[in-house]
């Protein structure tokens, strides 16, 4: 393996491939893999969109039929349910703004040709395409997919027979979980050797964008986290299908008793969410890199406190490790175990107030420019604010024990992990377009997709806390004919009809980002005035990045409107303006 | 607090602060003398791969404490028994076949000729890198002795776990038989795997031995395959003290 990673390595010393499959197929090219991984994750997102419009539509028209699907009915919408946090957690969230940005362009901004081990990047892709495929794949086998949710949780994950779906379509659910942790893996190992060891000269720790230090914690939150899921899938596929009992306790299915006994539920809650809370911060943490950068950028000004920010990153990385406990409130745990889940979990909250105020700071009294990754940063900031505010609501669990089964959660996590996440993606594609295909997007349709967006997703989610406090249950396939929430339906109605209009308008995106690539306005080499290392290089970059030329770095990453400079930044790269007093 | 920096303009940049400005400690930064375009020197090869074998490391140990954590929770949870409605506890200890000692016996000595290989074929680079000739053919045929006689004695390791396992079934216990079975067969299994990855990489190391690669291509394939045979060595005396003193 180490040798034809070094061989790899070195075929940047020849000519970039020239044909078609070497070039964008089996492309060992960090920028082309960045972009495979982008443009898997939007035809993921496209999907994982589409199953939550039938899930909505169903909600307000139980009965209706709708297309390709049919009547919607439990077992179908719990389908649809597991597929769409299943697919939009690991294939959107996880993988566009790590597998996508992340590989595009970590190495360009620490001044690298590439990642470390370019053959273990092309295949941590592959194997994640994989995953992708398999679970799709589970749409269109005997019994359709399964019906577990997105957290697979035993008994019912484990037994075939617990329920249509949970026969081919689980056991390949849990191959598709296998897969993306092994892609994961080998992705983070990429990113850590990449980030420790592959600097450019000058590009010291703490010289990199605050983008580079997220995607680095990120990938160490990866490595760790992943590697916890793998083996939970491992011991979920042998009782699946070897007959051992690590999680099926004693239970009777449908009348039978089944073949299992002894194993603990509750151990796969714990395997699991050792991984999922990290999760939500891989899913989170490269959206706040970014969004510090582009306050920075786009204010004109240095970012408030940067080593707050960094140390921010990293005591967020370590307490997302010792807080899963806090989804588990509801599983009988000892009130002193809760207790002390629930402290550490509400300190987050610091960390996470520090770099709101630091984001606060940076864009008090700058010259800002309102373009269209501002915007979305911006609104990363309020999404961050808004959803955040209710985990430590959640984090008590006298409080999380009513609230748990609602829609507050749904509420709740969509704001903070799915959507911010999401305006973390647009900010950067927006941010990054130019770069990557040497044109401008359209600035008018961005501005229509954003305010579509954003207050599109408020509207879905913010009324979802309210229906969760008047006890509207989640995963329920049906509550209309339900007495005590016949008053929530107007209410859900909206919704629904908010979630049409917001998904409308991400075709403006899809619209946007297309015909950009063919028609938009030629772009600079450096069109936002920013200063770090991919605005000194062209546009696009070569294939060595720099055009065989090596950047030194002279300054940190966020010199802007510097007093006695010409103009009003410094790129990281300018040996001539240095700080003094 | 880079917010409150002033800058001025200035030639000199070793007159720098901290993360603001001027030119740091070359070492600090990772590509100082090979960028992009040429060939990676052989001491930056050698750091890379180890720092990408640590790395890995630390995912396959992720792996392995879960593993654990599941068997001593699973180990401590009592169970129902359906006849007579009451919670019993249901984890047997599976006795270990006396094979394994000798397994053990078999991978520790390996990793003794893998160091004895690994130190074969560092010296050769060192002399090549000294001398600018190529390592003497006879010194080659030592390293890939000891290469060899660590692939051999790898295959017998995994051989000796088969062995273990087919004796476990010929005593009753499969798979899934028990709880504690379970274990025994996924702890050892996994480890089994993670073996044969080093096993198939030294067989590439040999494989580019023999079709005369240059000796500091092999050098590093084979020094962090040392630093993986040892660490494997350790997770299977860690596996076997918690398979036979946690049971």
């Amino acid at each position: 393996m180490a040798t034809r990673e070094f061989a790899a390595h070195e075929s940047h010393a020849h000519a970039a491939p020239q044909g078609f499959i070497r070039k964008w197929v089996f492309s060992l090219d960090h920028k082309v893999i960045g972009l495979q991984y982008y443009f898997l994750a939007l035809t993921a997102v496209f999907v994982g969109m589409f199953l939550s419009l039938l899930m909505r539509i169903h909600l307000i028209w139980p009965t209706v039929a709708l297309p390709l699907v049919g009547e919607i009915k439990p077992e179908t919408y719990l389908s649809l349910l597991t597929m769409h946090g299943t697919i939009m957690v690991f294939f959107v969230l996880t993988t566009a703004p790590q597998g996508g940005f992340g590989n595009y362009f970590l190495p360009i901004q620490i001044g690298a040709a590439d990642m470390a081990f370019p053959v273990l990047n092309m295949l941590s892709f592959w194997v994640t395409f994989l995953g992708y495929i398999v679970i799709l794949a589970a749409f269109f086998v005997t019994g359709g997919a399964p019906l577990h949710g997105w957290t697979g949780y035993p008994p019912l994950s484990a037994l075939p027979s617990a329920g249509p779906g949970e026969g081919l379509g689980a056991d390949l659910w849990v191959i598709s979980i296998g897969l993306f942790c092994v892609g994961a893996l080998m992705s983070a190992l990429n990113f850590i050797t990449t980030t420790l060891d592959m600097r450019a000269k000058g590009m010291t720790m703490m010289r990199m964008p605050l983008t580079c230090w997220a995607w680095f914690i990120t990938a160490i939150l990866g490595l760790l986290a992943f590697g916890v899921l793998l083996s939970a899938a491992i011991l979920l596929l042998l009782d699946r299908n070897a007959g051992t009992s690590f999680y099926v306790p004693l239970v009777i299915v449908n009348g039978q008793l089944a073949a299992h006994k002894g194993g603990s539920p509750l151990l796969w809650q714990h395997l699991f969410w050792f991984f999922g809370h990290p999760e939500v911060y891989i899913a989170i943490l490269p959206a706040m890199g970014l969004c510090s950068q582009l306050v920075s950028v786009f204010s004109r000004k240095p970012i408030f406190g940067y080593k707050a920010m960094v140390y921010a990153i990293l005591s967020i990385g370590l307490l997302g490790f010792m807080v899963w406990g806090h989804h588990m409130f509801m599983s009988g745990m000892s009130p002193y175990t809760a207790f002390a889940f629930s402290i550490m979990t509400m300190a987050i909250g610091v960390p996470s107030a520090i770099k709101t105020f630091n984001w606060l700071g940076t864009l008090w009294g700058g010259r800002i420019r309102l373009s269209s990754p501002m915007l979305f940063a911006i609104g990363f900031v309020s999404l961050f604010v808004s959803g955040g505010i209710s985990g430590p609501f959640l984090a008590q669990p006298t409080l999380d024990i009513p609230l748990h089964d609602t829609a507050f959660v749904t509420g709740h996590f969509h704001l903070i992990m799915g959507v911010a996440s999401i305006f973390g993606i647009f900010a950067a594609t927006y941010y990054w377009f130019p770069k990557m295909f040497g044109r401008m997007m359209s600035e008018s349709l961005a501005r229509w997709h954003f305010w579509f967006t954003f207050v599109g997703t408020y509207c879905i989610f913010m009324p979802m806390h309210y229906a969760g406090m008047a006890g509207q249950p989640r995963r329920y396939s049906q509550f209309t004919e339900l007495h005590y929430l016949e008053h929530l339906i107007p209410l859900n109605r909206f919704i629904t009809f908010a979630a049409f209009v917001t998904i409308s308008a991400q075709f403006l995106f899809l619209f946007n980002l297309f015909w950009s690539m063919k028609f938009g306005k030629k772009a600079s080499d450096n069109p936002w005035e920013a200063t770090t290392l991919e605005w000194t290089t062209a546009t696009p970059p070569p294939h060595d990045n720099f055009g065989g030329r090596t950047p030194v770095v002279y300054n940190g990453p966020y010199e802007y409107s510097v007093p006695g400079a010409p103009r009003d930044y410094v790129m990281q790269t300018d040996p001539t303006v240095i700080a003094a007093h | 607090m880079a917010a409150l920096t002033t800058t001025v303009l200035t030639d000199d940049p070793s007159s720098a602060l901290g993360g603001k400005g001027g030119m740091p400690p070359t070492r600090d930064g990772g590509d100082d003398d090979n960028f992009g375009s040429g060939p990676l020197s052989f001491d930056m090869r050698l750091r890379r791969a180890r720092l990408g074998m640590v790395v890995a490391m630390t995912a396959i140990v992720m792996v392995f404490v879960s593993f654990s954590s599941a068997y001593l929770v699973r180990q401590g949870l009592p169970t129902l028994d359906p006849h007579t409605n009451t919670l019993v506890r249901d984890w047997f200890p599976v006795p270990l076949p006396r094979l394994l000692l000798i397994n053990t016996l078999v991978l520790l000595l390996s990793t003794l000729t893998m160091e004895l290989a690994r130190r074969q074929v560092a010296r050769e680079a060192a002399l090549t890198q000294i001398a600018a000739v190529p390592g003497d053919a006879q010194k080659q045929e030592a390293g890939i002795q000891w290469l060899g006689l660590t692939v051999l004695l790898g295959f017998t390791f995994l051989t000796g776990q088969w062995m273990v396992w087919r004796e476990l079934a010929a005593r009753g216990f499969y798979l899934s038989t028990s709880s504690s079975s379970s274990f025994v067969y996924l702890l050892t299994g996994t480890h089994g795997l993670h073996l044969l990855g080093g096993v198939v990489a030294l067989v590439a190391a040999g494989g580019a031995s023999l079709l005369r690669k240059p000796v500091t291509s092999r050098l590093v394939v084979l020094d962090v395959t040392g630093w993986y045979w040892h660490f494997m060595a350790f997770l299977w005396i860690y596996i076997l003290c918690l398979l036979e003193f946690a049971r």
